[in-house]
């Protein structure tokens, strides 16, 4: 009969000879392999102490980034939003007045920006959507928490801090 | 007076002896269970617990702690008293066995007298094991009933019928063991055994026994409710059976006379086919240390060869799959019970015709 995979095996069906019958030698050969794995290297990571490094495509918790300046990148203008393929994000635009040249680098900026934590499905697509590269996929994980609202990601939550004003504090 | 004096000594040296086998079981039970994790987590290239205290020895502690803090539940529909009932008896039974278990030589005292390190010098210690093991049975039958659910009671069942099956070939190797020892006594069979090689051949009896230890060691498995007989329990398909419904510590009785029972089943392994607690070179020890030092010396390599019988154990249990159920029958009836039936014509011919 022809096969319907490459990857079909066939198995032997015949009953079992005197010395598979006697278990023994099978027991014996099983344990030689155990005895074997007992010696060998752990493959466990003693996650507190040791941490796994991700790997260079992980996509972790989003970041709003900031330029050189110190001043938030993001405009409000909601493509990320409109990518957002699990609809997480949320973004009140605001219109920059004069004397917040420090803060936003451009006219128009996020009075408020949301990402709901639960619904994102870290796809990165908000980063690949954003034309001023404001926001980003860190390597940080999401800490659990006990309240829906918790995960509920403010703008102070998402934005980097800004090391020059860091230091200063 | 006298009479009254020395029975009073009598009865404090029994009870302090019962009291420390109680202990050393509970120890060893608890630490078997800590040990079982190490070796599961070694052979699956693991650490197994390593957070509570160094190398994670306290492990057994937390887990005596949580099963106590544990909500008790007791099922509306059972039977409550039997329920009650239950993992006292498995737990009874389980300890019962190590009365007649002779755990070292005799340490003589400087009143003459001698000091037993055996609860009963019962002549018939084999057969009270028996009798005392097939009683275990119970404990299990009686959890599975009484918890008023199905699967309990089909695991019960299951146990029972496998330690029946499994009995039978098990006595059956140990008449061939019984042909050369002539005497039912554990601490005879322990005293046949001295030293190491003696009259041209080794005196333990593994090595004139071979196939009927091997026997012993499947239906003792067998008895154990071990894996890869551990159908009574088996969670894929009964969910944990007999001890389903239970919760708390009375699960932890259930557990922890399951291990109570691998230690005493490995110390009646050895004291009847590893020499007991006799080791090469007894004689020359013997000889150059104080008496009380060599008994102690002597009960240390008993409990050395159990650690390694409960060892070889749990390297099985986590070596092989479980039997299924029919596998588990054939085995015991078409396999074991005439196996053990030539071991035992063999071993009487070759004692009638050759040894005398």
């Amino acid at each position: 009969m022809e096969k319907l995979t490459k990857r079909a095996v066939s198995i032997n069906r015949s009953p079992m000879t005197l010395k598979e019958r006697i278990y023994v030698p099978a027991v014996l050969a099983g344990l030689k392999i155990t005895i074997a794995h007992f010696f060998q290297k752990k493959v466990t990571f003693q996650y507190p102490e040791v941490k796994r490094t991700f790997a260079p495509a992980f996509r972790g918790l989003h970041v709003l980034n900031r330029d050189e300046e110190g001043r938030e990148r993001c405009t409000a203008c909601g493509l990320c939003a409109v990518a957002c393929p699990a609809e997480a994000i949320t973004m009140d635009a605001a219109e920059r007045k004069t004397g917040e040249e420090g803060l936003y680098r451009e006219e128009k900026y996020a009075a408020r920006y949301e990402i709901n934590m639960l619904r994102c499905i870290f796809c990165g697509l908000c980063e690949e959507a954003c034309p001023k590269d404001a926001i980003y996929l860190s390597e940080t994980i999401m800490q659990p928490d006990f309240t829906r609202e918790s995960f509920i990601y403010k703008k102070e939550d998402l934005l980097i801090p800004f090391p020059k004003k860091d230091q200063q504090a | 007076m006298t009479f009254l004096t020395i029975d009073c000594f009598f009865i404090l040296s029994k009870l302090g002896l019962i009291l420390a086998i109680i202990l050393i079981s509970f120890g060893i039970a608890a630490y078997a269970t800590w040990g079982e994790r190490k070796v599961a987590a070694f052979i699956q290239n693991r650490y197994g617990p390593n957070r509570a205290g160094p190398l994670g020895l306290l492990q057994p502690l937390a887990d005596g702690l949580k099963l106590f803090m544990k909500e008790e539940i007791v099922p509306t529909f059972s039977s409550k008293a039997l329920f009650l009932l239950a993992p006292f008896m498995f737990m009874v039974t389980a300890l019962m066995t190590s009365a007649v278990i002779p755990w070292g030589p005799d340490i003589p005292l400087s009143n003459g007298s001698v000091f037993s390190l055996q609860v009963a010098d019962v002549n018939i210690g084999i057969l009270f094991i028996f009798g005392v093991v097939s009683l275990g049975v119970y404990g299990i039958m009686i959890g599975g009933w009484a918890s008023n659910n199905k699967f309990s009671l089909l695991s019960a069942i299951r146990s029972a019928a496998q330690s029946i099956s499994y009995e039978l070939a098990m006595g059956i190797s140990l008449i061939a063991l019984l042909m050369l020892t002539s005497s039912l006594s554990l601490r005879d069979i322990a005293q046949q055994q001295h030293g190491f090689w003696s009259d041209g051949y080794f005196t333990w009896y593994f090595f004139k026994q071979p196939l009927g230890f091997l026997i012993f060691l499947t239906c003792s498995m067998a008895e154990m409710n071990r894996a890869p007989f551990d159908l009574p329990e088996c969670d894929s398909e009964l969910n944990m059976g007999y001890h389903l419904e239970y919760s708390s510590m009375k699960l932890g009785m259930f557990l922890f006379a399951e291990y109570i029972n691998m230690f005493i089943g490995s110390a009646v392994m050895v004291t009847l086919y590893f020499g007991s607690y006799n080791f090469p070179g007894m004689d020359a020890v013997a000889a150059s240390v104080n008496p009380i030092l060599f008994s102690l010396i002597c009960v240390a390599v008993f409990f050395i060869k159990i650690i390694g019988i409960i060892l070889l154990i749990m390297f099985i249990r986590w070596t092989l799959p479980r039997f299924r159920y029919d596998q588990l029958m054939n085995l015991g009836w078409k396999s074991l019970v005439p196996l053990a039936l030539i071991n035992m014509l063999l071993t009487g011919a070759l004692a009638l015709l050759i040894f005398k």
